[in-house]
């Protein structure tokens, strides 16, 4: 199998993972199982190589004012050791990735982005520099990630790190930290919808960070989990994969994120007017939860029908491990999407009937 | 990875098991293993007609969808509907656990599949 290595490859192969090429790298759709893996996160914890991510460093004088041009949320506000939620648009309002921005000081900002958009983010950024003086890193072949998340994650950190994990609060992080000796950054975010943290260090000593972690972990229910759990886990807790819930061709507004969009920031960013607009004229489509009401898995790409017209499409679709039931999202037209509507899913050449449910799938566990 | 003999294989990694002019169809162990933990069988109706590498039937696991196809035309005799409620049987023995059962409407079809050697061969080079 072609594909790029990250420095767990061999730990990958070692724990029986089912290697696959996603964006590019060879990483582990799943070890023992998927349901599995994805119980643990919500019971006890999971860990995760995800060292495919981008990163890539913004430094220089003007390094606020221009990523606050390049964002959507509000960069000018952020506070050192936060972490910030975005997106950067085109022009058109569709979205070029979504990314998180980690703020060191005004000078000195990581952008954490998709596998699959580095060099394209790379790019965009580049091509946008202007006049601002700053210069870009991209950090990426040097470093190396793992997501710890799950009810336990911070007790199983706290056995090897040396700061007071209370004292990290969500999106926030800490640089210099050590580890069980081991150099790192770590921050309290993640994918999956449970307490957790991300851990950026070097490429030489991941492999043991990654085995103490498991070590540890193993006496609280610590598992490894692979890609296949990183999605149920993420679409579950209602968080986004770029591809299926945005794309260049679909608004943040339109998936339901307007929170991340600071349409009243002060300064102009790259897709303001186009936003404005297209919120004060009312979207034409957004994004809903849905679940089946008869036998079936709907699937990311399946056509959703409101009396036999089509209304749009599913944008991700799985039989939820946590919640025991078929559901999905949809991007369908703005005037179809009521709560409690009845939709069908069409899938193969069945029309399975669905109802229209809150997004926020976990939020009556 | 299990391949029994006296069965017929295809390339898509089905069997059949012929009993006169009947046979039972299912996946293979080495589908199964494939699509990992199966949560979600589609069955056709009884009476239902299909052509030879039609899609008759969809086994899914939480990942991913994957069609079922007719290694011969025939019409539905019985589905196996214990996999409704039970859909993790085709991982448990998916040679025990048969998914329809159908009758065969052109017997020539059979030798265009392949024998138990042909298939432990065509795995061998697919793997």
């Amino acid at each position: 199998m072609e594909g790029k290595k990250t420095a767990l490859y061999e730990e990958h192969l070692s724990l029986k993972g089912k290697m696959v090429n996603y964006a590019g790298w060879l990483l582990p759709v799943q070890y023992e199982g998927l349901i599995p893996e994805h119980n643990a996160v919500r019971e006890t914890a999971g860990i995760f190589d995800v060292s495919h991510m981008g990163t890539i460093l913004v430094k220089g004088k003007d390094a606020r004012p221009y990523l606050d041009y390049i964002m959507t949320n509000d960069i000018s506000n952020q506070r050192q050791n936060q972490v910030l939620y975005t997106f950067m648009c085109n022009p058109d309002g569709g979205v070029v990735d979504d990314l998180l921005v980690y703020k060191y000081n005004d000078e000195k900002f990581l952008l954490v982005v998709n596998a699959a958009n580095l060099e394209k983010d790379y790019r965009w950024l580049e091509d946008h520099r202007a006049n601002y003086q700053v210069y870009l890193e991209d950090k990426s072949p040097e470093t190396s990630i793992l997501a710890l998340q799950g009810p336990k994650a911070e007790e199983i950190l706290q056995k090897l790190i040396d700061i007071d994990l209370k004292e990290l609060k969500f999106f926030n992080f800490r640089d210099g930290v050590k580890i069980d000796k081991i150099e790192a950054m770590v921050s309290r975010t993640g994918y999956t919808g449970e307490d957790g943290f991300e851990i950026f260090t070097n490429n030489e000593d991941v492999v043991k960070l990654w085995r103490k972690l498991l070590e540890v972990g193993s006496h609280y229910g610590l598992k490894p989990a692979g890609l296949g759990s990183r999605d149920t886990l993420r679409f579950e807790a209602a968080l986004p994969l770029y591809g299926n819930e945005l794309s260049e061709d679909i608004s943040p507004l339109e998936a339901g994120l307007k929170f991340f969009v600071k349409l009243k920031k002060e300064s102009n960013f790259i897709g303001k007017d186009r936003l404005i607009d297209q919120w004060e004229k009312g979207l034409d489509r957004v994004l809903v939860g849905f679940e089946l009401l008869e036998r079936g898995i709907p699937r990311e790409g399946y056509e959703v029908y409101k009396e036999d017209k089509k209304i749009g499409h599913v944008t991700t679709g799985y039989m939820s491990p946590t919640l025991n039931k078929s559901i999905g999202n949809a991007l369908i037209q703005a005037d179809q999407a009521e709560l409690g509507e009845e939709i069908q899913v069409k899938i193969r050449n069945r029309m399975v009937k669905a109802k229209i449910i809150d997004k926020n799938f976990l939020k009556n566990r | 990875m299990s391949v029994l003999k006296d069965l017929y294989y295809t390339k898509d990694h089905e069997w059949l098991r012929v009993e006169g002019d009947e046979a039972y169809i299912g996946i293979t162990d080495f589908a199964q293993e494939q699509l990992g933990d199966i949560v979600y069988v589609e069955l056709p109706e009884v009476d239902d007609e299909f052509d030879k590498d039609e899609a008759f039937s969809a086994v899914e696991s939480v990942k991913a969808a994957s069609d079922i196809y007719m290694p011969v035309d025939g019409v539905i005799l019985e589905v196996n509907e214990e996999l409704v409620d039970a859909p993790e049987l085709l991982n448990t023995d998916p040679y025990e656990n048969w998914i329809v059962k159908i009758e065969i409407r052109d017997k020539s079809q059979l030798d265009e599949l392949l024998t138990s050697a042909e298939y432990e061969d065509y795995l061998a080079e697919e793997v």
